[in-house]
């Protein structure tokens, strides 16, 4: 078969400016909503809600994050612990590190407890005893922050 | 002036591919980046061990204790403040009220020197003691504003099995 050259071939050129338009105004929403922070958070623990639960006014100097998942393990420096005794050697690894390394007081460590709403009281109570052996004496317990009153609900 | 029309017009044609590759880069690499963070706070309790603190003076006021009782599930059975038994709907709502009851709130934010040991069952489930702790330490008013009624709250250290 022959294939006829054509004459006149016209270049089609689509109209980009509103597809650019919209990926710049894409682009500039996820810069202004983007957070470089990092926010020790974990989708297998589900806080509590609270309305007086507030943002801290400046971040902690040296915090210290432990999960507590609903079952019952515990979540430090990024692995999953089933026992007490194994946090325990682990926050004293860290203890010792900071007292060898650095200059910082244990008593200026801020323990963050971040415990699922369904974990048991008497763990978070374990963590904190375990923490008061090892000369931690600051804590903040981790809540999420709610706008509806939660004392009003059964 | 004489404007002279030029009869060869050049059609200048933008580049527009190379900025459109690098418009999408960035779009998918702030998509990626992008994680939705929940907002958080925190109740800071400073609870030094009771051996680092030689400081045990009596103190002026008296205790105040908190009492959670729980079922086998975890769930909430009763509140108890002191000697007196909190039943109702909304127990939290009561403890709260008590509170403000003993600790006016008159003289400014932060006046009292109240300390609050909560004493909770092992297995009550968290988000209970997280609303005594809401129920104490203060309350929001009508405007959105935070008032504080007892800082220092603790909890009561377990007891030995």
């Amino acid at each position: 078969m022959r294939i006829r050259p054509r004459g006149d071939t016209k270049i089609v050129e689509g109209d980009l400016t509103p597809m650019i338009d919209m990926t710049f105004q894409l682009i500039a929403f996820f810069m202004l909503v983007i957070n470089f922070s990092e926010v020790e958070q974990d989708q297998r623990v589900q806080l509590p809600a609270s309305e007086l639960a507030q943002p801290p006014d400046s971040p902690y100097e040296y915090p210290f994050t432990i999960h507590l998942t609903r079952t019952d393990n515990y979540i430090f420096g990024g692995s999953q612990l089933t026992e007490l005794s194994q946090l325990r050697s682990a926050l004293l690894k860290e203890t010792q590190i900071i007292k060898r390394h650095t200059a910082k007081e244990l008593a200026d460590v801020t323990i963050v407890i971040r415990a699922d709403e369904n974990a048991k009281t008497g763990q978070v109570q374990e963590v904190i005893q375990t923490c008061q052996e090892l000369e931690f004496g600051k804590f903040a317990l981790r809540g999420k922050v709610s706008d509806v009153p939660t004392l009003k609900q059964p | 002036m004489k404007i002279r029309n030029t009869e060869r017009r050049e059609t200048i044609v933008l580049q527009m591919t190379p900025m459109i590759d690098i418009v999408f880069q960035l779009l998918v690499f702030f998509v990626f980046t992008f994680k939705i963070v929940l907002p958080e706070g925190d109740f800071n309790i400073r609870m030094p061990s009771a051996t680092a603190s030689p400081s045990s003076e009596a103190p002026e006021t008296p205790l105040l204790k908190v009492k959670l009782q729980a079922n086998d599930e975890g769930e909430l059975v009763r509140v108890q403040l002191g000697d007196l038994f909190l039943d109702g709907d909304a127990p939290f709502h009561q403890l709260h009220a008590q509170i403000r009851e003993l600790v006016s709130d008159d003289a400014g934010p932060g006046s009292t020197d109240q300390e609050v040991e909560i004493e909770a069952d092992y297995g009550l489930k968290y988000r209970y003691a997280m609303t005594a702790i809401t129920a104490i330490t203060g309350y929001l008013d009508s405007d959105g504003n935070k008032h504080k009624l007892v800082e220092r709250v603790r909890f009561a250290p377990l007891a030995e099995d």
